[in-house]
């Protein structure tokens, strides 16, 4: 009985600090992203609210919170309100199969680091990102709003395309790895990450996973300019708000999951693994900034071709590849 | 076939094209570790050029007299009637303005009330930050507007200058003649 006990409030630690620490990295990623965006441009970013800015995401926070929560007449109420949390929620949901570092031992008992650590873990995140796109169609279909609605089918369109994409640079990972847990995946990578092992796959990836994101150079939902905002024209708020957070966890998701498939996870020489696991998944959005300050938006349709045209036959002939190599005993 | 011959390889354009991103990335990162060019406002405050239009002063000539004369001529040359005012002839038997009022408030800063002011009173200075909570703290009276100098010209004193006889007697303004006796040039 006690074992059962200690175990739920293991589990439910687990939970609360995963959860802290995501949504912690989240507020202070959009500093970051403000901050490192601004020095590209040759400017200061946020340097007014505390210490270098530091205490500027809870002043944003706080503000957002005090937002009046409009929801515009000839909206489909039920479904407006539910698409923001969707978006995050998903993203939330995938960190519960993302291990951070090796199993360690407390008191005698083994914790994992990892709430969930399931054999699909890797079919468990790619189910969960494609959620997201009901959050971003459905935001942009109920706003009732011409702008909103092209913004969720253009989301909705990208996001199925470079799901495919993401996929297929994915299968040669499991396929060397043979396995679909994340921890199996992570331990097999200990002598050479697949980022080198397997460097096509790591490149389609790397993109698609822009894509995924919906940021520059991928980030047609909300092109500005064409579209106002997207699919977040109509939000206003914390709900609003929410999309922001969801994009952004899905920013340092998309970096665990970068980190756990191609960079070799927790290992590294010298320092702890849970620190060389933070400095994986930090690297890969500090990486996404960097892009959004050199990449101008693709087109449309430059972008659909890229996707069917490039990448997916490029992930297939790599999956062919790896396979002969595999069949080959290499 | 001619077409074929012109069309770059699937090759070189890759490879242009991954060149192009490396580019951007490496613009990007030098522009990273540059100096940012952000003037830091409350911080620091730039100098701003003498002839900056911001706040409207009336200034004073040497002597310490008022320049206004109050000729009415800045309140017909604003564009959007900020100016109002009411002439009186002082004890000595100078023009001056009763009151002379400016909304700030509606005040576009265009300066057309200096270039129209005879006696360089009405002059606009370089200060420029002076939000109010209230709108009617923007009218500005006489005595928020009369400053103890010169401005731009400090040394300039109209009535040094005008041939009027009010402060100094006829024949003693700066390049005047003596009045002429007019019986002593009769043929």
């Amino acid at each position: 009985m006690t074992d059962i006990l200690l175990g739920i409030l293991v589990m439910l630690v687990r939970m609360a600090v995963v959860l802290a620490v995501v949504f912690g990295l989240a507020a202070y990623m959009i500093l970051v992203e403000r901050k490192l965006l601004g020095r590209f441009q040759v400017r200061y970013g946020p340097n007014r609210v505390g210490l270098f800015g530091l205490l500027q995401p809870i002043a944003d926070g706080l503000k957002m919170l005090l937002k009046e929560d409009i929801v515009p007449d000839g909206v489909d109420r039920r479904i407006f309100l539910v698409a923001p949390a969707i978006v995050a929620g998903a993203a939330l949901f995938a960190f519960a199969v993302v291990p951070f570092g090796p199993t360690f031992t407390l008191f005698g008992r083994p914790v994992p680091q990892v709430i969930t650590d399931t054999d699909v873990g890797l079919l468990l995140i790619f189910g969960l990102s494609s959620l997201a796109v009901y959050g971003v169609a459905l935001g942009g279909w109920t706003s009732d709003n011409k702008y909103s609605l092209l913004g969720g089918v253009r989301g909705a369109a990208q996001m199925i395309s470079y799901e495919l994409a993401l996929g297929l640079a994915l299968v040669p990972v499991a396929m060397t790895a043979h396995s679909l847990n994340l921890t199996d995946i992570v331990n097999a990578q200990a002598r050479l990450p697949f980022a080198i092992a397997q460097p096509v796959a790591f490149l389609i990836f790397i993109i698609s996973s822009l894509a995924e994101t919906n940021r520059i150079p991928f980030d047609l939902p909300e092109a500005e300019n064409e579209l106002q905002a997207g699919f977040h024209t109509e939000y206003s708020g914390m709900r609003f708000a929410l999309f922001f957070v969801g994009e952004y966890v899905n920013m340092i998701l998309l970096g665990s999951v970068t980190a756990i498939f191609f960079l070799g996870g927790w290992h590294g020489p010298f320092l702890p693994p849970i620190l060389w696991f933070g400095l994986k998944v930090l690297a890969v959005p500090v990486f996404l900034i960097w892009t959004r300050a050199s990449l101008p938006r693709l087109r449309y349709d430059q972008l659909m071709a890229l996707g069917w045209k490039c990448l997916v036959p490029l992930g297939l002939a790599n999956i062919l590849v790896t396979g002969a190599l595999l069949a080959a005993g290499l | 076939m001619e077409d074929k011959k012109d069309k770059p390889g699937l090759l070189r354009e890759v490879l242009d094209g991954a060149s192009g991103l490396v580019g951007s990335y490496a613009a990007t990162l030098t522009h990273l570790f540059r100096k940012p060019v952000t003037e830091q406002y409350p911080d620091y405050k730039r100098p701003m050029p003498a002839r900056t239009r911001g706040r409207i002063i009336l200034t004073r000539s040497p002597d310490g007299n008022e320049r206004c004369v109050a000729c009415y001529l800045c309140s017909g040359a604003c564009p959007v009637n900020c100016i109002s005012m009411q002439s009186e002839e002082g004890p000595d038997g100078r023009r001056r303005a009763a009151w002379f009022r400016i909304n700030f408030a509606r005040c576009i800063y265009c300066g057309l009330c200096e270039e129209a002011c005879p006696t360089l009173a009405i002059q606009l200075t370089p200060e420029f930050a002076f939000c109010k909570d209230a709108i009617e703290d923007f009218v500005y009276e006489k005595e928020d507007l009369l400053v103890d100098h010169g401005g731009k010209d400090a040394e300039y004193d109209f009535y040094a200058h005008a041939g009027v006889a009010a402060g100094r007697p006829k024949g003693e303004h700066i390049g005047e003649d003596e009045p002429v006796d007019v019986k002593s040039i009769l043929p």
